[in-house]
């Protein structure tokens, strides 16, 4: 006779890399995730322009890091929709009582479903990141961004670059999370992915109105895409709102509170 | 033996038109109190960013404060009218003649920068050149007050011989810069209301510019040589943002000669109209004798040689462009535009929910069995969206564009009432258009967060790449505003935008690179082309 024993957090964990693993949208969406990156990013490296003669890296002000990396900004909706996806089609499918009752330890279940999730992001985020900056890399020189012109060639040798690359990377993964603790909160994953999606989207849109006043840096400061993505930075740092590092802090923050959110709820309300 | 009768139900069977359809689906809506209160929500935060964010000289890079309303021109529309006059009583018909053979400038590459704005030190900084639409010329004028009706032939900067009239109207004469050995002949004839101008290169081969009517020109009219010069204005790229950190005035010289007019024997007047420039530190400088270093932004003029001027002048005589250097208060369609994003993501869940809901719920085999006919289902639940979303956008936008008119008093230059009522209409209507799309995306995707991402991703996303500066060139920005969804936002343009003025023309500044209704058209066909796809495909595919 077996004794029964209650499930602790490997088994947990072992569980929900069984559910995300055998549901097909999983490896839809991690590699939508990391070919629109790539994709977008190359087109904006294409789309680059600057009049000849005023290519000078003093003059456009460009950052050819950030400008590879563009395509996060679609990439980070495909991985909030894996994020909210993966809760939230426990809540619609009614699995999550299932869930619950295999493992009764909910703050352990979101645990594992964060580690789980982290895990695959940082995976896809990895191969977006890597091969939007090989796109930088091979396109960027060729549209009037060259060492001629005083850019230093995009390379993960170089501190900025590096921290550029790896920063976002680490950002998908928050992204990941803060839809994940939203959507735990909320439950509802239609829902959910406009709330974050709107906190990702808006905050630039409306900081961009108030452009000039004082509020718009304050709004830049808090809010989680626009401080996260200073990360991206390898020029000018200084007229940034946020140091790199302390804007990754901020989204850090927003997905902490996200998941302290998401875990109550989970706590404290009836499945 | 008896047949038995087969079992006929008495109650008399209900109508199944498309009435009942509409019915049905209005039902539906208003018994799932979370859309209910997600379309209240929207209109709430909607009016309420507009609350908060009022369209004002605060939000102006270069604000001061002081909010001076602009002069309205002919048509009641603002205008810019700065520059320095120096004129004659023209009465009834008659003829102006002049010759150009100079205009350069003076200018502050680093914008303003808290220089004096009078006496020696005031062009501290400046260097040689001219703006690109500093203008030089012949003018009639109905008076020498701001904003009355004019026609004038100029030489510009960098674009050419011009003739303008009234503001807004530009016509395109002789092309190339100006110079002692390129002189420019102009003249300009009045024959009642119409004046005509033409351009020469050597005073004896007239071609004719343009012809123009205008109305309110009274029979005595001020007309002579004139000079103005638009402010500078830099664009700073800061991450993230495009910000016209510096703007200053600039000045123009031009040497006129030849300068003749009929029936004219009296003295020339030199008048600053408007005062001079518009100055950083707000207000305007008193006008002054001619030529007055100490007030060098009024302008002034001296006579040189026979029949000959040397005008120097600041300002712009153009329609009044908030964002330009020259402009005053900003446009609505910034405040108009952010509660609008925030109430389209509530109603683009609303709408994707709409479906999926019951793709969720297994109601959809209810809905289809009663109403085997899809395309009407789909239609239905179509139409009621629609309504019900363009209402409470309605509510939502009129509320927001009024209350922030009124408030923002003449911070905001006049808009006409169609004006108006196209802003407030048409952006209700691209947030019922954008929840028929997410409709639409919903019976393909049947995931009711497949539907909202994909709906959110192609109207917001696209504006917002449009004003990231540095990741893509102006030309694509516009593009990504021309063939999305993201066009319909063309719909909350407030004012236009006019080549002859330099301003930052951008989205995040409330300018769109299609017209109103052609970005709103382009919205449309997005809408109907998922909806004719999602027609489709629930007919063809089992539910």
């Amino acid at each position: 006779m077996t004794r029964a024993r209650s499930a602790d957090l490997p088994d947990v964990l072992h569980a929900e890399w069984t559910k995300l693993r055998t549901v097909a949208s999983t490896y839809w969406l991690l590699l939508a995730a990391a070919a629109l990156t790539i994709a977008v990013g190359a087109g904006a490296a294409a789309a680059f322009g600057c009049a000849a003669g005023a290519c000078g890296a003093a003059r456009t002000g460009a950052d050819p890091a950030r400008i590879s990396l563009t395509g996060v900004y679609l990439g980070q909706a495909v991985v909030a929709v894996l994020a909210a996806a993966g809760i939230g089609g426990e809540y619609g499918t009614g699995m999550i009582r299932v869930t619950l009752t295999a493992a009764p330890r909910r703050l352990t279940v979101l645990a594992a479903k964060a580690a789980v999730l982290t895990g695959c992001v940082l995976a896809s985020g990895l191969v977006a990141v890597g091969g939007s900056v090989l796109a930088g890399w091979l396109i960027l020189p060729g549209r009037g961004l060259s060492a001629a012109n005083g850019y230093a060639p995009l390379s993960l040798a170089n501190g900025p670059d590096l921290r550029a690359a790896a920063g976002t990377v680490i950002y998908l993964a928050l992204i990941a999370l803060l839809a994940l603790g939203i959507t735990t909160a909320i439950r509802d994953s239609s829902t959910a992915i406009g709330v974050v999606l709107g906190l990702l989207y808006l905050f630039p849109i409306i900081s961009e109105v108030v452009s000039g006043h004082a509020l718009a840096r304050r709004l830049e400061q808090i809010a989680p895409m626009t401080a996260g993505l200073d990360i991206e930075a390898t020029v000018g740092l200084r007229s940034l709102p946020l140091a790199p590092w302390e804007g990754l802090g901020v989204l850090a923050a927003w997905a902490a509170g996200a998941l302290v959110l998401g875990g109550l709820s989970l706590r404290l309300r009836d499945a | 033996m008896t047949a038995i009768a087969p079992y006929r139900s008495p109650v008399t069977p209900g109508r199944d038109g498309f009435a009942q359809l509409l019915r049905a689906e209005w039902t539906k809506f208003r018994t799932v109190r979370g859309w209910v209160v997600g379309i209240l929500v929207a209109v709430l935060l909607t009016v309420g960013i507009g609350l908060t964010g009022s369209s004002g000289c605060g939000f102006n890079s270069n604000g001061t404060g002081a909010c001076p309303a602009a002069p309205t021109g002919p048509g009641g529309a603002a205008v810019t009218d700065r520059f320095y006059f120096v004129h004659q009583p023209l009465t009834g018909d008659g003829t102006v003649t002049a010759r150009v053979t100079s205009l350069t400038g003076v200018y502050s590459p680093s914008g303003y920068t808290g220089a004096p704005q009078t006496g020696p030190g005031a062009l501290k900084g400046y260097r040689s050149g001219v703006q690109p639409w500093a203008k030089a010329g012949i003018m009639i004028k109905a008076s020498t007050g701001q904003g009355t009706a004019y026609a004038a032939l100029l030489v510009t900067g960098a674009n050419g011989v011009r003739m303008q009239d009234d503001y807004t109207g530009d016509i395109a004469g002789l092309p190339g810069p100006v110079s002692a050995a390129a002189p420019r002949w102009l003249r300009l004839v009045r024959s009642g209301n119409s004046v005509s101008g033409y351009d020469s290169l050597n005073g004896t081969r007239w071609s004719l510019v343009g012809t123009v009517t205008l109305s309110g020109l009274p029979r005595t009219a001020q007309a002579g040589p004139f000079t103005a010069s638009p402010s500078s204005m830099v664009l700073t790229q800061s991450l993230g943002t495009v910000a016209t950190t510096g703007a200053a005035p600039t000045i123009a010289t031009a040497a006129f000669d030849h300068v003749a007019l009929s029936g004219a024997g009296g003295a020339w007047t030199g008048t600053s109209v408007g005062g001079g420039a518009a100055r950083p530190g707000g207000g305007n400088a008193n006008v002054n004798g001619p030529g007055n270093a100490a007030e060098p932004f009024n302008g002034g003029f001296r006579p040189s040689g026979t029949a000959g001027f040397t005008v120097r002048g600041s300002g712009d005589i153009a329609p009044n462009v908030p964002e330009a250097a020259d402009g005053s208060g900003t446009s609505p369609t910034q405040v108009l535009d952010i509660g609008t994003f925030l109430g389209l993501i509530a109603m683009v869940v609303v709408g994707a929910s709409f479906i999926t809901a019951e793709y969720r719920r297994g109601l959809i085999r209810t809905t289809l069995t009663a109403a085997p006919h899809r395309t009407r289902v789909l239609a239905a639940k179509a139409l009621v969206i629609a309504a019900v979303t363009f209402a409470a956008g309605l509510a939502a936008t009129g509320v927001t564009l009024l209350l922030d008119v009124a408030r923002a008093g003449s911070a905001i230059p006049p808009l006409t009432a169609l004006t108006e009522v196209r802003m407030i209409v048409g952006t209700a209507a691209l947030l019922a258009v954008a929840s028929v799309l997410a409709l639409a995306l919903g019976v393909l995707a049947r995931r009711g967060i497949a539907a909202v991402s994909a709906a959110i991703v192609v109207i917001v996303l696209p504006f917002l790449l449009a004003y990231i500066p540095g990741s893509l060139s102006t030309g694509a920005q516009d593009w990504l505003l021309r063939i999305f969804p993201a066009a319909g936002f063309a719909v909350s343009q407030a004012f236009p935008a006019y080549h002859q003025v330099v301003a930052p023309y951008q989205p995040n500044m409330g300018y769109f690179p299609l017209a109103p209704w052609v970005g709103f058209l382009v919205l449309c066909a997005w809408a109907a082309v998922a909806f004719a796809a999602a027609a489709y495909r629930l007919g063809r595919r089992d539910a």
